[in-house]
């Protein structure tokens, strides 16, 4: 999230697409209906299903699920075709001037560049212009026919409501009606936050629908600014903390990357990352990319890590590919992976293509599992009939179950969707022989280094290296950990004239502390300061707001460096005043940049200085035009589902996103429209979080078993009756589960043709208290978004049939 | 609307109050041990309360959490109840239905209480000690590292990889423990590592 939770209650509108906050995130939810009771903020739906933040909304629009970017796309057209977009804003804090390189093109939903035998594109046409100076050129007239302004105007033309309307089955007056209360924030006084979860991310184009909203965000100016922003809602209780940790197969803590192949030295990897300014006076802070990836070095390696051995750029491994999850478990089928371990993951039922993954599971020589509860995953080799048919006989694997503490048997910081940092204190005793996460991976380690000690083996200097000098190995601390993540000084800190800034041994109280040259530690940056030489920032509970705002202050430790609102310097026009009374919030007072929050910007430099409010952007401002960083192109244009069940209407030459990646397998396993008419999306209800409180009593009364929702429409035209079980089917796999007819899903008309969707919860298995039930995701295909790898488990094809003789 | 005295001790203090002053006020003082011992404890007053927050979504509520002693294993400590925290700036006391029930999934009948080995080919997972657990899984790691490992690519730089075992990071796991989830996997040298966020 740009903001945070309380900040919602600032809103004046609130969109939700592509999530259901009312359900799986009620208590967030509530800053919603906080905003409509205190301020009269409207809020706005716009989703396949009539859903319980429908029945919250001023105002709902349904729309065929994996056609967002057409409505996105339909709402910037208007905005931009009538001249409603907050202008000063969109000119000086956004690239709008910047100009783009004659020889990029677009034609007929490709971008210049595109090189279909290898599904990718050369995006080197995709840049700016440059001047002799070495800058970007621009026009802050933004009348440049090349300016960034007139390619998006150019761009978004043909997507009218007439068109929103072909392609979702959106009635051009309830699309019209969103893009019209969208447009009364476009102005400074008013605000609109827009809220979204995986319903914009599970699809093969799910980063351009995000995308999408981020520009419509800029060209209203709401970013930056109280109740404003783009707020991704997070699913698990730390995936916002991990995702920074970064236990993804390409990162390293605090969004830097893992080196690849192609970077045989640190001062390869670095000169990549370091970006120069684009245009002049801009703060461009991935220029101190060095300081933060060399403390991390530290950390990583500690005394092993000197200048003479590039401090340890050896020892990292380097990447020759990505390894998502989707990849892995296509490695993994085809019998080339040999173990695997899953921490409090459940990929058979989370992974897509569920009987692609049981079958890549039985080929492995061993799997453990780690969680406090029995997984679907852990009993995969286990005969469940025909929710998990399997001859345990021939299940060479080799399994372990290991019990891990739960959520209250252990301490330490959690970060919530709104990057704020919170501690939770251990509650209660290891539940039996369960031991914490640490402990299990700390023995693990130890033992493996003893054996390479004792006996020898294959990277035996790579994994002695790592440093792991806790005062008791076997046991690392949460202290000795959490003082990692911050970092410390290892030797007397001075300043310019000699001066002792931060003692050795002392924790550091900003990034802005550390240094390239080996002299301090830390292995996440963007965490420093949350226990700095004060002590541990993500334990405070002072609970007072004094600008009324919901900023929280001293509640917790928000990253970065406690900031709560992200980009916030954008909260105030070029000249440091607040845009309106109504939504002042940091502002130049004539000697610094002063308001509730921390400023997103050097607190000193004035506004005259003309350094621009994004100052982690090379350019100063924020990117309506993304140049090279997205694999599928500079703009969004509209793209089908992998499976969808009419062509592409703008774009017919297009088929899926034509840069996503796909494996052999998986291509052969796409149904088509013929034979599977039918759209299916996956959600999760309210009553359960994900494949975990199947196993929880209480959860398996009040949602016992698995059901799939139609409409009324749907039901006449298959024979189905409500409550009656009905079979599910997809190229990939089947589910069987009871009718629930129901009002909330409406037949969509696409084109002239009539198009039903079906709805299908997630939450089941055949491990737990509910009743047994196939993994959903035996339906589901596992292609990714073509820059984030995220499955397309929101859009895909289905057919259904009713099963005879059995209504409930 | 900090709450400087906690809830407990404010409980105690009416509770005390109440059997000590009111009753011996109306001229019932001999009966009032009597009714002192008439009345039940007050549960939560018999057990200790820490601050902690919800392990579902993002959204990370507060949540008071009461421990007591087990009655299932002697001299430990076990949750006994839960509840949101007032103080909480987010959810101000409330859990949702998924919260409200957390309880639950601490004593869930699947929790798994010893590691647990399940042998190629077998039909049952059988109790095995952590020494076993580790000694196996370690030797097995080793075994795999040492045939794929892989230090140097074709073109000779300096790739020290291991591409053959995958690890899967959960997403409840706390920062730290998080951290020493990364620090273990990249040390080993893998890159199949994967966590939530993508799914």
């Amino acid at each position: 999230m740009t903001n945070s939770w309380t900040d919602i209650k600032n809103a004046d509108l609130v969109w939700i697409m592509g999530g259901n906050a009312a359900e799986a995130h009620p208590c967030g939810f509530k800053w919603v209906t906080e905003a409509k009771a205190e301020r009269g903020a409207k809020l706005m739906v716009v989703d396949p299903r009539f859903n319980r933040s429908a029945a919250m909304a001023d105002h709902y629009a349904p729309l065929r699920s994996g056609s967002d970017i057409t409505f996105l796309s339909g709402v910037i057209n208007y905005l931009l075709s009538n001249d409603k977009i907050h202008k000063e804003y969109v000119r000086h804090y956004t690239n709008a001037a910047f100009i783009v390189r004659d020889d990029f093109e677009f034609n007929e939903g490709l971008f210049s560049g595109y090189d279909e035998s290898k599904r990718s594109y050369d995006r080197s046409t995709w840049e700016y212009k440059f001047g002799p100076d070495g800058f970007a050129l621009r026009d802050m007239t933004l009348s440049d026919p090349r300016c960034v302004f007139q390619l998006m105007k150019k761009h978004f033309a043909q997507y009218t409501p007439e068109l929103v309307e072909r392609v979702c089955g959106t009635p051009k007056d309830r699309f019209q009606k969103v893009a019209d209360w969208v447009s009364s924030t476009a102005n400074g006084e008013r605000s609109m936050t827009i809220m979204y979860a995986l319903g914009w991310t599970q699809h093969s184009h799910g980063a351009q629908n995000i995308r999408c909203a981020a520009m419509i965000q800029l060209l209203c100016g709401n970013i930056g600014i109280p109740g404003g922003g783009v707020n991704a809602l997070r699913g698990h209780s730390n995936v916002q903390g991990i995702t920074d940790v970064g236990t993804l197969t390409a990162a390293i803590p605090g969004y830097l990357a893992l080196p690849t192949e192609q970077e045989p030295t640190l001062e390869s990897h670095l000169s990549k990352r370091t970006f120069k300014p684009l245009t002049p006076n801009q703060t461009s802070y991935w220029q101190n990319y060095r300081k933060f990836f060399v403390s991390f070095l530290k950390t990583q390696f500690g005394a092993n890590a000197t200048p003479e051995n590039e401090f340890g750029y050896n020892y990292l491994p380097k990447l020759d590919g990505i390894y998502d999850c989707i990849k892995m478990f296509d490695l993994m089928h085809q019998g080339k992976t040999t173990g695997l371990i899953c921490q409090g993951f459940n990929p058979l039922m989370a992974i897509p293509n569920s009987n692609k993954s049981r079958e890549g599971l039985a080929k492995l020589k061993f799997l453990v599992s780690m969680d406090p509860i029995e997984t679907d995953t852990a009993r995969f080799w286990e005969n469940h009939g025909e929710f998990n048919n399997i001859d345990p006989a021939k299940v060479q694997t080799e399994v372990f179950m290991l019990p891990v503490t739960s959520f209250a048997e252990e301490e330490g910081s959690v970060t919530n969707s709104s990057r704020l940092i919170q501690w939770k204190w251990k509650a209660a005793d290891p539940y039996f022989e369960s031991r914490t996460d640490t402990e299990i991976l700390a023995d693990l380690f130890v033992r493996m280094r003893k054996m390479y000690e004792k006996d020898g083996g294959k990277g035996k200097e790579a994994l002695l290296a790592v440093d792991w000098s806790y005062k008791d190995p076997l046991h690392p601390s949460v202290d000795e950990l959490q003082t990692e993540l911050n970092g410390k000084a290892l030797v007397d800190l001075k300043d310019a004239s000699g001066k002792v800034v931060r003692a050795a041994g002392q924790r550091l109280a900003t990034f802005g502390e550390m240094r390239d040259d080996g002299s301090t530690d830390g292995c996440m940056w963007i965490y420093t300061g949350f226990y700095g030489p004060t002590g541990n920032m993500a334990q405070r509970r002072d609970n007072s707001d004094p600008s009324g705002l919901g900023v929280f202050p001293n509640w917790g430790f928000s990253w970065p460096a406690n900031r709560r609102i992200q980009y916030n310097r954008a909260s105030a026009d070029p000249d440091g005043k607040p845009w309106s009374e109504a939504k002042k919030y940091m502002y130049w007072n004539g000697e610094r940049w002063t308001g509730p929050d921390v400023p997103d910007y050097v607190p000193t430099i004035p506004p005259e200085r003309a350094v621009g409010p994004f100052i982690m952007n090379a350019e100063g401002v924020s990117r309506l035009w993304v140049r090279g960083l997205m694999a599928d192109g500079p703009f969004p244009v509209h793209m089908e589902p992998f499976e969808s069940p009419v062509g592409n209407i703008v774009f017919p030459k297009l088929k899926g996103n034509p840069v996503a990646r796909i494996f052999k397998h998986d291509l052969a396993a796409l149904g088509t429209s013929k034979d599977f008419p039918i759209v299916g999306t996956t959600y999760r209800l309210t009553e359960h979080f994900h494949y975990w409180t199947k196993s929880v009593q209480v959860n398996a009364v009040t949602q016992p078993e698995f059901f799939v929702e139609m409409s009324e429409q749907l039901a006449k035209e298959k024979g189905i009756k409500h409550g009656q079980m009905v079979r599910i089917r997809s190229n990939r796999g089947e589910v069987k589960g009871k009718a629930v007819v129901t009002k909330r899903l409406k037949p969509f008309t696409i084109d002239g043709k009539t198009v039903h969707q079906v709805g299908l919860p997630l939450n089941f298995g055949f491990i737990g208290e509910t009743k047994k039930a196939s993994p959903i995701n035996g339906l589901t295909s596992a292609i990714g978004d073509a820059n984030s790898q995220t499955p397309e488990f929101k859009a895909f094809l289905v057919n259904i049939e009713p099963i005879a003789g059995s209504v409930a | 609307m900090n709450i400087e005295l906690s809830r407990r001790s404010f409980m105690l203090g009416a509770g005390a109050g109440l059997a000590g002053t009111s009753l011996a006020a109306l001229g019932f003082g001999e009966i009032e041990a009597a009714h002192a011992l008439s009345i039940r404890p007050f549960r939560l007053a018999q057990t200790k309360e820490v601050r902690s927050q919800c392990p579902y979504c993002a959204v990370c509520c507060g949540m008071l959490i009461f421990a007591a002693e087990s009655k299932e294993e002697k001299g430990k400590m076990e949750v006994t109840h839960i509840e949101g925290d007032v103080d909480h700036p987010v959810n101000r006391g409330t859990l949702c239905p998924k919260g409200a029930g957390a309880l639950d999934y601490i004593k869930a009948k699947t929790r798994v209480k010893y590691p647990m080995y399940r042998k190629p080919g077998s039909n049952s997972f059988e109790r095995v000690s952590w020494d076993f657990a580790m000694e196996r899984i370690a030797k097995l790691l080793k075994d795999d590292r040492d045939a794929n490992w892989i230090d140097k690519n074709r073109d000779g730089v300096t790739v020290n990889r291991w591409l053959t075992t995958a690890f899967l990071a959960g997403s409840s796991v706390a920062n730290e423990g998080g951290w020493a989830t990364f620090k273990v996997s990249r040390g080993l040298g893998l890159l199949q590592i994967e966590n939530q966020a993508r799914i």
